[in-house]
C-alpha cells in the first residue's frame, strides 16, 4: 500500500522554531541568526556591534560551536548575557538547541539576541531557529564566487555582510560581480561592506539593524 | 554534512505516518530532494539503516528523486536550469532570478504492508 505523505522532512524543526519565535516575541526580543564559514568574522561582528550599541540596546548572545567555549569567553568580557551551545559534532544549530539555550537566558533583560551559528555555509541554511533575521557574513579572503557555490545560503539571507573589506587592496575580489550575483538570486538582501578592524561600515550595519528592530 | 539530522527527522516522520496507517512494515520511502540542499543520498541510506534497526522501518529502501535547481527570470518569465557559474536568463540575459526548484526536502510517499 502506498501512502501519500507530502511532508517537509524538517517540519518538526520548523514547529520548534515557531515556538521559539513566539516566546521571543512575547518577551520583546529581536533575534539574529549569524551564519558564515569558519573565521569570516561572526564573533568579531558581535563584539563590534555590542561596542556600538551597548549604551542603547540590551544585548544577549548564544554561541554555537562544535566543541569549544572560546568565543563565549570573549563575549562574556563585554558583560552581556551569553550562553554556549556545544553541538557535540553537529555542523549546525537547530531549533531545539536554541530552545534549550533561551530557557537559560534572562529574556526580560534582552532586546537584541545574537545567535552565532556553527561555521559552515551549507547545513545552517536548512535549519530555522526562530530568528527574525538571517545574516550571512562572507569575507574578502574567501573569494567572490561564494554565492555560486552556496546559493541556498545566499538565497535565504536578509542581509549579506562583506567583511574584512580592509583586505581588499591585497586580494582579488570583485565586489561588483559578487553583489550582482547576490542580488540576482535574492533581490531583498541588503549588502554591506564592513571591516571589524577599521570599523568601516559598522555604523551603516547597526543603523540598519536598529531600523529592523523597531519595525518588528 | 547534516545528513544525520535530516535522516533522524525523516525517520521520525516515516514512523509516525506508518503507525498512523497501522502498517506492519515499511518497504520503501520516496523522497524528493532538491540538489541545492547538498544532501547525499548514500549517507541518508547509511544513517537510516542504523536508526531503523528493530523498528517497522528496518530494511526499507529509500528512493531519491533529485530535483535540479531551476530559476525563473523576473524580467521575461522564462524558466531554466541554473548552471553553476552562469546566472543569467538564456532568453533575455537578465540576472534577476527567482529560484523555483532545487530546494525541496520532503517525503513524497511511503510504501507499506
Ligand atoms: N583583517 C581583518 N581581520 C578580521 C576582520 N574581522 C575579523 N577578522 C579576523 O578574522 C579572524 C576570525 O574572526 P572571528 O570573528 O573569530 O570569526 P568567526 O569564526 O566567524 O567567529 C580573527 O583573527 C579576526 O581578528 C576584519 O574586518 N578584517
Ligand atoms: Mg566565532
Ligand atoms: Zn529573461
Amino acid at each position: 500500500m502506498k501512502i501519500k505523505v507530502l511532508k517537509d522532512i524538517l517540519s518538526a524543526n520548523e514547529q520548534i522554531a515557531q515556538a521559539n519565535r513566539h516566546l521571543l516575541n512575547s518577551k520583546g526580543v529581536f533575534a539574529v541568526n549569524l551564519m558564515s564559514s569558519p573565521g569570516a568574522g561572526k564573533t568579531s561582528l558581535i563584539l563590534e556591534t555590542i561596542k556600538a550599541l551597548k549604551s542603547k540596546v540590551k544585548i544577549g548572545v548564544i554561541e554555537g560551536d562544535v566543541s569549544s567555549s572560546l568565543d563565549a569567553a570573549l563575549i562574556g568580557k563585554e558583560d552581556v548575557p551569553v550562553v554556549q551551545i556545544n553541538t557535540g559534532g553537529e555542523c549546525h544549530l537547530d531549533a531545539n538547541m536554541v530552545s534549550n539555550a533561551i530557557s537559560n537566558m534572562p529574556l526580560q533583560d534582552i532586546e537584541l539576541l545574537f545567535i552565532e551559528n556553527v561555521g559552515n555555509l551549507i547545513c545552517p541554511a536548512e535549519f530555522t531557529l526562530g530568528e527574525h533575521k538571517k545574516i550571512l557574513i562572507s569575507s574578502i579572503p574567501e573569494g567572490d564566487d561564494k554565492p555560486f557555490k552556496y546559493p541556498l545560503m545566499f538565497n535565504k539571507a536578509d542581509a549579506v555582510l562583506i567583511n574584512k573589506i580592509d583586505l581588499l587592496p591585497y586580494l582579488k575580489f570583485d565586489i561588483q560581480a559578487f553583489s550582482q550575483a547576490v542580488k540576482g538570486i535574492n533581490g531583498k538582501a541588503e549588502i554591506f561592506q564592513i571591516s571589524c578592524v577599521t570599523k568601516q561600515g559598522i555604523q551603516e550595519w547597526t543603523s540598519w539593524l536598529l531600523t529592523k528592530m523597531s519595525r518588528k | 554534512m547534516h545528513e544525520l539530522a535530516i535522516t533522524q527527522s525523516m525517520f521520525e516522520l516515516v514512523l509516525e505516518q506508518a503507525e498512523k496507517a497501522k502498517a506492519k512494515k515499511v518497504d520503501k520511502i520516496n523522497l524528493v530532494i532538491g540538489e541545492m540542499t547538498g544532501v547525499v543520498g548514500d549517507c541518508v541510506q547509511f544513517y537510516f539503516n542504523f536508526l531503523s534497526q528493530g523498528t517497522l522501518a528496518e530494511g526499507a529502501t529509500i528512493s531519491f528523486a533529485m530535483v535540479p535547481p531551476k530559476a525563473q527570470c523576473q524580467n521575461c518569465d522564462e524558466t531554466f536550469e541554473l548552471k553553476e557559474f552562469d546566472w543569467t536568463c538564456p532568453k533575455c540575459g537578465d540576472n534577476k532570478l527567482q529560484i523555483v526548484a532545487g530546494q525541496e526536502l520532503f517525503v513524497e510517499s511511503i510504501e507499506v504492508e
